[in-house]
């Protein structure tokens, strides 16, 4: 028999991925997963989700309807971050910050322009604390406005000394100097879609196999295992690529990000990635011979901890220091460092060089695991 | 018994084979216990056995899907264990529910498979023409699999293991909820390459008449090797000890049948054309109640009967199987003797799925304690007849009144007095037996004291007691029907339908499952059961066969039987009729079209 040579072998890979393409076109699930999902994804990420505050809804309670008050009033009325509602009365205002309607009041009392005239004018900054994060932010904001005003006043040459101080705070980040949350969304966004496409279509595929007993006549044919393996691989590592492209390009041209490093290099860790997941979704599958345990498996292991714990959403330095050490182990970590670097930082090969390797070494690791795992038994 | 083919060396060898098998949570069951048997090149060996003998683990052992815990295994002399991949490489295998990938067309299916044994594109061009004429899927080359009739799938499976020609064929029951028609499709395509190529064979069934057919046999139980040899060898077995039994006007053989199968000096009775075959012990069994097969076969003509290799195979069984398999039933409340009410009237029903006719314009009547047999091919529309009648699915047109109630119009009222068993195992696999049958005696609206007698009395007569804390997905095959049934008779319900109850079932649950839907009718309840055995067809009252949505014929079973192309020298079977019956049809059917 000449089953053994590596054109038999080839070519029963190429008929396995044959059929794996066939499948993947015509089973509208894949489709959905491979390529609607991260459109959605990255529509939903791209325009709605964004961390940014804007339109804050602020009650301004105008007790003092002297011309140094409307200008502050104008102030907030015509910034982009405000929607302001004016109220005469600090009643009404409480009554829309308990609805919930405003989350800030900004109240500018009587004697305002009095005080203002003599150098020590107060502005009471009521804020809604339900989400403190928020909350922080919007008084970063009404602080901003309010020197606004005092820097215009000063610059019209009106001396004085008012709510705000005199020092003008000059923000900075570096790497997001727009501090536009797209920036950080979209190549977390990257993320979500390998994971998705690589571990939890590759887990469903192939629990489908043993649910719908195809592998069991697959098995007693001379294909080996580590085809099969391949057979898997290969069709959904295609699709990955796929969906890494579509996210470049929306990333490019509709987000405007900028990606600073180099397209090989991107390229070359979004392969280490996707072959990771990969292994996870094969591992899963042989483990679990069920589809719908596999996919919530595939979500609990891998896409819930890239969207929590992978420093996509949320800031790994701030998270307690053993949670901190489960997130070594996820390979979105280091996925997720590795492309904050690449789109925002450039080829900064002290950080691209460790992480890769890190990545490369859980590839390996996998490989070898979901090779052990799938052997053509059925005990 | 010796090798029957001492000069030819078999293909597969087994030596003292020891298989077992440890569930979680659960007793360990030994699947195989000592297997020794060897299957001759160039011909059919069946493996036949109760559900539990250890065919599909054999089956598996063999084409290297499982390790042996102890013994040898060779095929086509390799030991399987020590190069399973070389088995693989030489043999083909049809598992039960063959792997087809249904998002691949027929011709996609058959492709893959000849890539994956590296079947030449000459040797495609000369194999395939024949494969599709042998299965006839020629015309449906470019249509899914997942949308092929069961029938068909099989075929399919077939012909995928067959892109080249093995060196060994494995099929493991593959006519399993196969039609009659289909089945003797399948059976020509293997008989034909056993025949013209000398392809050698090994296949598992539960049918007997299968098994007959075949060139060795080997029975199987309960992990063991009861007999192997020639078919005839088998049969022989139960030699002058088979009798048919003429009744005298009046008697219902079902009836008959079932009372001698208590008597100590009989170990099988099947009712046959209106008479009573049956088969004496070979010494009178402890175990049995009766008096004697005299005693309930007074008046009948008894006369000595060729034997048949279920009789010989029955025999063997009982042997080793000698408790009493067969259970009755008994109703806590008896209804009203048998007389001529008509329980379920169906008149001009009519079915459309859009502008396709289920069921077209189909009529009958069944009586009170009657036992009514659907019959017809995959997708004859016997399980939407049925979904209609119970009120599942509500009828485009025509009559419809079970138990004096109207189905289209009072669909609850009717359904109190029904009850049903699915296809398929419907009871929540993960619940026990007691609380299963705990949630469907409180969905029929029980309660309290009625409730606990209730579930007593499907315990005790179902004797499920023993399993009762198993969670039902894990019983045994014939214990999950037992289940089944018993949770549909919880509400004393007057009329009991069945869909497909002994699909994949061997002879001896059958016999157990027929044993109680007769006590059953002979306590009031009606019956109206769908089956694919045409031997079970004896054991109704009355039968339809169905074919397309309509209703070919109708009547006494042996009616039915005359129906059959009378030209063949032997007495027409059942089988012989139902195909002959839908097979007329559809040649009418075509040419009607033609004329068209």
């Amino acid at each position: 028999m000449s089953a053994g040579t590596w054109r038999d072998k080839a070519r029963r890979v190429r008929a396995l991925m044959v059929k794996e393409t066939r499948q993947v076109i015509r089973d509208p699930s894949s489709i959905a997963i491979g390529v609607v999902l991260p459109m959605i994804l990255i529509l939903l990420f791209g325009y709605g989700l964004s961390l940014d505050v804007k339109n804050v809804p602020v009650a301004v309670v105008v007790e003092d309807p002297g011309p140094a008050a409307r200008e502050l009033v104008a102030g907030f009325q015509l910034s982009p971050y405000f929607h302001a509602q004016i109220t005469h009365a600090m009643q009404p205002a409480e009554k829309l910050m308990l609805e919930r309607s405003v989350d800030a009041i900004v109240r500018i009392p009587a004697d305002f322009e009095r005080r203002v005239n003599s150098g020590s004018a107060e502005v009471q900054v009521l804020l809604h604390g339900g989400d403190a994060n928020r909350a922080r932010i919007i008084q970063g904001y009404v602080q901003g406005a309010i020197q606004a005003w005092n820097a215009r006043q000063a610059a019209e040459g009106k001396t004085m000394t008012g709510a705000g101080g005199s020092v003008t705070v000059q923000q900075r980040l570096w790497f997001n100097d727009a501090n536009e949350s797209r920036y950080f969304l979209v190549p977390g966004l990257i993320v979500l879609v390998m994971t998705l496409i690589g571990a939890l279509l590759t887990a469903m595929v192939m629990a489908r196999e043993w649910e719908r007993g195809t592998l069991e006549s697959l098995f007693v044919t001379p294909v080996r295992s580590d085809e099969i393996l391949l057979g898997k691989t290969l069709p959904y590592f295609l699709l990955g690529l796929i969906g890494l492209a579509l996210c470049i390009v929306a990333a490019k041209y509709l987000f405007h990000v900028p990606l600073r490093g180099t397209l090989p290099v991107l390229l070359g860790a979004s392969t280490l990635y996707v072959l990771v997941a990969l292994g996870i979704g094969l591992l899963i599958s042989s483990a679990v011979k069920n589809q719908m345990v596999a996919s919530q498996l595939a979500m609990l292991a891998t896409f819930m901890p890239a969207l929590m714990l992978s420093g996509f959403l949320f800031d790994l330095r701030s998270m307690p220091a053993p949670i901190r050490l489960i997130t070594y182990v996820l390979p979105a970590r280091y996925y997720v460092t590795l492309l904050q670097t690449i789109f925002l930082a450039g080829n900064v090969w002290r950080v691209i060089v460790p992480n890769m390797l890190v990545l490369a070494g859980m590839a390996a690791l996998l490989g070898l695991g979901s090779r052990a795992a799938t052997r053509k038994r059925l005990d | 018994m010796k090798n029957t083919n001492g000069a030819v060396p078999a293909v597969l060898v087994t030596r003292d084979l020891h298989k077992r098998f440890q569930p979680p949570r659960l007793p360990a069951v030994q699947a195989l216990d000592g297997v020794s048997f060897e299957a001759p090149r160039g011909m059919l060996t069946a493996l036949v056995g109760p559900d539990g003998a250890g065919k599909t683990t054999l089956m598996r052992l063999a084409a290297g899907l499982l390790h042996a815990d102890s013994g040898e295994l060779t095929v086509l002399g390799v030991d399987v264990s020590a190069d399973p991949q070389q088995i693989q490489d030489r043999i083909s295998y049809m598992p039960q529910r063959f792997g087809l990938y249904e998002d691949l067309t027929v011709a996609e299916n058959i492709d893959l498979y000849a890539d994956l044994h590296g079947v030449s594109p000459e040797a495609r061009a000369e194999r395939y023409p024949r494969l599709m004429e042998m299965t006839a899927l020629g015309p449906f080359k470019s249509r899914l699999a997942g949308k092929l009739s069961g029938g068909m799938k099989q075929k399919l499976g077939l012909a995928c293991t067959l892109v080249r020609s093995p060196e060994l064929l494995l099929l493991d029951e593959p006519t399993v909820g196969v039609d009659p028609l289909s089945r003797r499709e399948l059976w020509e395509i293997v008989r034909q390459l056993v025949d013209t190529q000398g392809l050698t064979v090994l296949l598992s069934t539960a049918y007997l008449d299968e098994a007959e057919r075949c060139g060795h046999v080997i029975v199987l139980h309960q992990g063991k090797v009861l007999a192997q040899g020639q078919p005839s060898d088998i049969t022989d077995i139960a030699r002058n000890r088979v009798f048919v039994a003429e009744l005298p006007a009046g008697q219902n053989a079902r009836v008959v049948q079932s009372r001698l199968l208590d008597e100590p000096d009989v170990i099988d009775a099947v009712p046959d054309a209106g008479r009573v075959r049956f088969v004496r012990a070979e010494r009178p069994r402890a175990t049995a109640a009766g008096a004697g097969a005299a005693n309930a076969l007074v008046g009948a003509q008894v006369s000595a009967a060729t034997p048949r290799f279920e009789d010989g195979f029955m025999s063997l069984l009982r042997r080793v199987a000698d408790q009493e398999h067969a259970s009755t039933i008994s109703l806590d409340r008896p209804l009203a003797a048998r007389d001529d009410e008509v329980v379920v009237h169906v008149h001009d029903l009519v079915r459309k799925f859009g502008a396709f006719t289920a069921v077209d314009h189909i009529s009958f009547d069944v009586h009170r304690g009657a036992i009514f047999g659907l019959l017809g091919p995959n997708g004859a529309g016997k399980t939407t007849t049925f979904r209609m009648l119970c009120g599942l699915l509500p009828a485009t047109d025509g009559e419809l009144r079970v138990a004096g109630a109207d189905v289209r119009h009072a669909r609850a009222s009717a359904r109190a007095h029904l009850g049903y068993v699915a296809q398929k195992f419907s009871l929540y696999g993960a619940l026990t037996v007691a609380e299963n049958l705990d949630f469907f005696a409180s969905a029929y609206g029980l309660r309290g004291s009625r409730k606990g007698a209730r579930i007593a009395w499907a315990m005790e007569q179902f004797e499920l007691a023993a399993h009762a804390h198993e969670p039902s997905g894990q019983l045994p095959g014939g214990y999950k029907q037992r289940l089944a049934m018993a949770a549909a008779l919880l509400h004393e319900p007057e009329i009991l339908f069945l869909d497909e109850p002994t699909s994949g079932a061997d002879p001896l649950a059958r016999r157990a499952f027929w044993r109680r839907i007769t006590a059953l009718a002979e306590q009031g309840v009606t019956i109206i059961v769908t089956t694919h055995f045409m031997q079970e067809a004896e054991y109704c009252d009355r039968i339809a066969i169905m074919d397309a949505g309509r209703v070919l014929a109708e009547g006494r079973p042996e009616e039915i039987r005359h129906m059959a192309d009378l030209s063949e020298a032997h007495e027409p079977s059942m089988e012989d009729a139902f195909i002959a019956i839908v097979e007329r049809s559809r040649r009418n059917g075509q040419s009607r079209e033609v004329a068209a």
